[in-house]
């Protein structure tokens, strides 16, 4: 089956849940990443229980501070 | 109607010959006002390019001085201003730049005792801060006093921002991201830094959304969280839809008060 993540296409063997999905694309860090599936937010609680199916769209959003504050 | 001075037409000569921005277009650029929170990365070419454009007024909201460490991206801040605010040296720059443009500084941090009373007397808001818990006060904030504002984040080589305008069927960054990441999952400061140009070009655009807000022209960033990656140099613009359970924007928010969230260790 085929999906969009982030307007590219993926090619999956079969359906995963959310949480498989930003394991098998390898998101280094799922706590900071905010997923939309075919344009709805997900509660960060139904990732585990979202199924992604053939031709979702897929988005995730990550966090993003400034990117420069180190306080000491 | 604004009399403009001989000095005034030729200062804003480029805008007044633009179709869309003209005579009345400058005049509402000279009687607005635009508070940007934070004049560090994002926040000082967004108050470079807004002073040179003639917003009347100017708020700059920070606590910290200049560092050495800022002046690889924070062009307002040259070397000699070292151990000054960041607030003082944007001002000394600014009204050096046009003195057309009133600047207010507010030399401490914002928070949800003081945060509604500064940003009601400005007609836009920038968020240039660098942690979560402003981001999330920021927006909580705006939502309620019904402010119009501009959200933005950079790291590494990537860069987004979105505009939220409180009332309008479009999303708040808290549909986005419905809470702040725990404290303990933002990546340690080895992970972080920040390419120079990157607060260059994301807090420029934010600076063009607060100008097109103000002359009521094109399209603003709304529903839109738009995504640069220096890298693949590829824009990207993700749709977005307000989140009917929103804590703070939905028609029953869950949150009535503001929130002071708690400060990582070391957050980005």
């Amino acid at each position: 089956m085929k999906i969009k993540v982030n307007g590219e296409a993926v090619e999956l063997e079969k359906e995963l849940t959310v949480s498989e999905l930003l394991v098998k694309q390898d998101v280094d860090m799922p706590d900071m990443v905010s997923v939309e599936l075919n344009g709805e937010i997900l509660d960060r609680d139904t990732f585990s229980d979202t199924v992604v199916k053939d031709g979702d769209q897929v988005e995730f959003l990550y966090f993003m501070g400034g990117g420069a504050s180190v306080r000491f | 109607m604004y009399d403009f001075s001989e000095e005034q037409l030729q200062r804003y000569s480029r805008h007044i010959i633009l179709q869309d921005v003209g005579v009345e277009g400058q005049e509402k650029l000279l009687t607005s006002s635009v508070l940007i929170i934070g004049t560090g990365g994002l926040g000082t070419p967004a108050a470079q390019f807004l002073a040179a454009a003639g917003i009347g007024k100017i708020g700059l909201v920070d606590a910290d001085k200049v560092e050495l460490s800022n002046l690889q991206r924070q062009v307002l801040h040259h070397t000699p201003d070292v151990g000054k605010l960041k607030v003082q040296s944007a001002k000394e720059k600014i009204n050096a730049m046009n003195p057309d443009v009133e600047v207010k500084t507010y030399d401490y941090y914002l928070t949800s005792q003081n945060i509604k009373e500064v940003i009601r007397e400005y007609d836009f808001v920038i968020d240039g801060t660098d942690n979560f818990p402003a981001k999330f006060l920021i927006n909580d904030a705006c939502v309620m006093e019904g402010k119009p504002f501009s959200h933005a984040g950079i790291i590494r080589f990537g860069g987004q921002t979105t505009t939220v305008v409180p009332g309008e069927d479009t999303p708040c960054y808290r549909c986005m991201f419905p809470q702040p990441p725990k404290p303990g999952s933002v990546p340690s400061c080895k992970e972080a830094g920040v390419i120079g140009v990157m607060g260059g070009v994301i807090g420029t655009i934010q600076a063009t959304e607060a100008i097109k807000y103000i002359l009521g022209k094109g399209e603003l960033l709304t529903g839109k969280l738009l995504t640069y990656d220096a890298l693949k140099m590829d824009f990207r613009k993700i749709n977005l839809n307000k989140r009917e359970n929103c804590g703070i924007c939905s028609d029953d928010p869950e949150i009535t008060e503001l929130i002071d969230y708690e400060q990582g260790v070391c957050e980005l």
